[in-house]
């Protein structure tokens, strides 16, 4: 192809959208006067086949080598155009568009003149720039069949399963010693009351037997390097201090151990040994040393049969090559002491709902017995307090948190099967039931449970000194009345919040997050599982508050996602991204530190860009003193070609 | 005859030119003195873009980008904010007044915001007067 340009100009009628306000036929004679202009025409519609083929045609028969088509916004048709570009032969960034319908006919209705010569001057910055356009390939890159999912929960355990099944390699990785996430210390699920354990515990048997799932539990992510279809990341597995190959799991070892401490499993309420494994179920079933509370005494040595405990093991870094990156980290409930006028931490019989839990779970502390913790009586009263760091502005978290009321109603009609005499109160703002069979859930709560609702919150929890009951004081916005309340036990219903690591994660993986500090997703509705950094996916609450049924859809929404990629075996990246002029650049180093995607790296003086990570938004060659840094398609010439243009007519 | 300014409007891809489609498609009426240029993101806005802009004979120059923290490339619309203030203290040097160039978050559902960007600035344009660096 001849560098000499010869434009092609194709003005669009769009029935009477453009043409009912605009001269096209004025805007046609106009373009014939520019420089480079072989051929100027018009259509009723540009983007029918006809007009696609009067394009394809003049490709051919004029020899053009660069187009303008005069028509819609270019987020509307520029695709399509392209797309006839190409079957022509023509490369299909040698393609502009002239945005005259929205931007002119649409906007101007009652200006016509002054409409019309907005389309003629946005007719010729597009030729100025087309002239200057440049073909451009789009480069591929090998993708690894490999995927790292991060988070052992319900989210990560699906999208690690599904993933797998598809037969690509997985390594889940979870900070804790056993998969199965918040998951695994719920007791009934709602609204099918299935227990949790009973439909967990198989998956995360599935998980640990899957040939293509390697599990790395009690680890971290530490560094994610590359771009999609190549990352490196850097994990390191903390030490257990316990041969993961021998141990049997047997458990004499914990029993043998002298040291008891509070266990986190159980948020407190029950203990563990410092040789443990945090539930019964633990999957990898493979004991570990909490190094903080062992005292060395090796009694865990002297019992072992398979000889299995290694006090010299130390963390150890492992660097997996994979293609795309799950993250399933999941949430952390919010910390019911920040709302000090509920007195949690303060009154001994008030709790947390996910405290509740464990206390009414057969595995829990206490073997399923819900007892007062001031003094082991089975309460008579129990009040349950809505939105407890959820819906909430005084404490930074706005939104619905999504599964507390559905929980709390789960709790209170589990409470009341056992203890129908019981006096149940939810104190709520708005009930919340969305989901597949939960509106008829809550009523049956009210109806055939005889659970109270009582539209209003109290403002503040005393505790009776002597009986260490609770009062209430709470306005029943429904009446308008202000009443005083006494409560054997009040159960929080906590919500939701991003989790531990989220500002770590956020770091090595270079996503973004939304306002509320969960991971933000590529589009809300039509990606809602991608993320802005390719190849990186998100599934489950780590991405916002959800109850199970959409965390297990986002797990499989994820895995789906993330497997494309791995299958095609390559993936298309987008060519309209920076590059260098190595004889102009100084080697400064400012377009290194502008650049928020670590696209850039400055070797032997010359910065040189990764085709992959590059995200082509500019603003290295906005900051770049020496015009050495461009964009393509976006060049400093093509944009200064436009704005001469633009004011051509006033010299 | 009326003074019909001439302004030049940078917008980027995701937030404003989408939310400059949006007034299209709503069929907003505004006043006819815009000519736009498409970045991808504002972040892509060198200075000099600007400057040649008012050196060609622009009355005024637009920046629109996506609103902070909504910017598809997460950070390029600070990088923006610093670099228009840059010019902004640039202009009274030139003999231009800092109303010429603006900047503003426009997001792609916020159709009806452009328009009355538009219709804000170009009467603000009005008033200031042709630019002095029009060549004569
Ligand atoms: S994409 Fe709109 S400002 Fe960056």
């Amino acid at each position: 192809m001849s560098d000499e340009p010869r434009v092609g100009i194709y003005v669009c009628h769009c029935g009477i959208n453009i043409a009912g306000v605009i001269d096209v036929e004025e805007v046609v004679d106009y373009a014939k006067t520019l420089d480079g202009v072989i051929v100027a025409r018009d259509d009723k519609y540009m983007c029918s086949d006809p007009g696609q083929d009067l394009i394809k045609k003049d490709i051919v028969e004029n020899k053009l080598n660069r187009i303008v088509v005069a028509a819609c916004s270019p987020r509307m048709h520029e695709p399509t155009f392209r797309t006839a570009c190409s079957e022509a032969g023509l490369n299909p960034y040698l393609f502009e568009m002239a945005n005259i319908r929205e931007h002119a006919s649409w906007v101007h209705m009652s200006e016509p003149e002054a409409a019309t010569q907005k389309a003629k001057d946005q007719v010729r910055m597009a030729v100025a720039k087309a002239r200057l356009l440049e073909p451009l390939e789009n480069p591929r890159v090998d993708v690894t069949k490999a995927s790292l999912v991060i988070g052992g929960g319900i989210a990560g355990i699906q999208a690690s399963l599904d993933l797998a099944d598809q037969g690509y390699k997985v390594y889940l990785v979870e900070k804790t010693p056993s998969i199965g996430g918040v998951m695994a210390q719920l007791d009934k699920t709602f609204p099918t009351m299935d227990c949790s354990a009973c439909i967990l515990t198989p998956k995360m048997v599935d998980v640990s037997r899957h040939p293509n799932i390697e599990m790395i539990t009690y680890a971290e992510v530490k560094e994610v390097d590359g771009y999609i279809g190549n990352f490196k990341v850097k994990v390191e597995k903390k030490p257990k201090f316990v041969n993961a190959d021998s141990c049997t799991g047997c458990g004499q070892c914990a029993d043998a151990c002298p040291i008891e401490v509070p266990n986190e499993f159980d948020y407190g309420l029950g203990t563990r040994k410092a040789i443990y494994v945090p539930f019964p179920q633990a999957v990898p079933l493979i004991y570990t040393v909490d190094s903080e509370n062992c005292v060395g005494c090796r009694m865990c040595d002297n019992v072992c049969d398979p000889d299995s405990i290694e006090f010299d093991q130390k963390a150890e870094e492992v660097i997996l090559e994979v293609g795309t990156i799950i993250l399933a980290a999941g949430f952390k409930v919010f910390d019911a002491k920040r709302k000090e006028e509920y007195g949690y931490g303060v009154h001994d019989n008030v709790i947390t709902a996910i405290e509740f839990e464990r206390l009414i779970n057969a595995s829990g502390p206490t073997g399923g017995k819900l007892l007062r913790p001031s003094d082991g009586k089975e309460p008579k009263s129990i009040g349950f307090i809505q939105c407890v760091g959820s819906r909430d502005v005084t404490i930074g978290n706005p939104y619905c948190s999504r599964v507390c009321c559905m929980y709390a109603i789960k709790n209170a009609r589990l409470y009341k099967e056992k203890h129908p005499d019981a006096e149940i109160y939810i104190f709520y703002m708005d009930i919340r039931a969305f989901g597949k069979g939960y509106e008829e859930f809550y009523q049956a709560a009210q109806e055939d449970y005889g659970v109270k609702f009582l539209k209003g919150r109290p403002a503040k929890i005393d505790e009776d000194k002597n009986t260490k009951n609770l009062l209430l004081n709470v306005e029943d916005t429904m009446l308008g009345a202000n009443l005083e309340m006494e409560m054997d036990l009040v159960v929080l219903s906590v919500g939701m919040e991003p989790p531990e690591d989220a500002d770590q994660l956020q770091k090595v993986l270079r996503l973004s997050r939304s306002a509320d500090g969960f991971f933000m997703e590529a589009h809300p509705k039509l990606r809602p599982v991608d993320t802005l950094t390719a190849g990186v996916f998100l599934a489950g609450t780590v991405q916002g508050p959800k109850d199970i049924p959409d965390t297990v859809v986002q797990g499989s929404a994820a895995a789906s996602r993330a497997s494309i990629p791995m299958s095609k075996g390559e993936v298309e990246v987008e060519p309209v991204i920076a590059t260098v002029d190595d004889e102009a650049c100084i080697g400064c180093r400012i377009c290194e530190r502008v650049c928020d995607f670590g696209a850039i790296e400055v070797v032997e003086r010359k910065a040189k860009v990764n085709d992959v990570l590059c995200q082509g938004c500019g603003g290295c060659a906005g900051a770049c003193p020496t015009g050495s840094m461009q964009i393509r398609h976006f060049s400093d010439k093509q944009i200064m070609a436009m704005i001469e243009a633009a004011f051509e007519e006033e010299k | 005859m009326t003074f019909e300014p001439k302004i030049l409007g940078f917008l980027c891809n995701w937030c404003c030119y989408a939310g400059a489609d949006m007034a299209g498609t709503s069929r907003m009426q505004y006043p006819p003195n815009f000519r736009i240029i498409r970045i991808m993101c504002t972040a892509r806005l060198d200075p000099t873009f600007i400057l040649k802009a008012f050196s060609e004979g622009a009355d005024g120059v637009f920046i629109g980008g996506c609103h902070l923290g909504d910017c598809h490339y997460v950070a390029g619309n600070y990088k923006a904010e610093r670099r228009v203030k840059l010019v902004h203290d640039l202009l009274g040097e030139l003999g231009l007044e800092k109303e010429r160039l603006m900047l503003k978050w426009v997001s792609a559902s916020e159709g009806e915001r452009f328009a009355n960007t538009v219709k804000d600035f170009t009467s603000t344009i009005k008033k200031v007067g042709p630019s002095p660096l029009r060549s004569a």
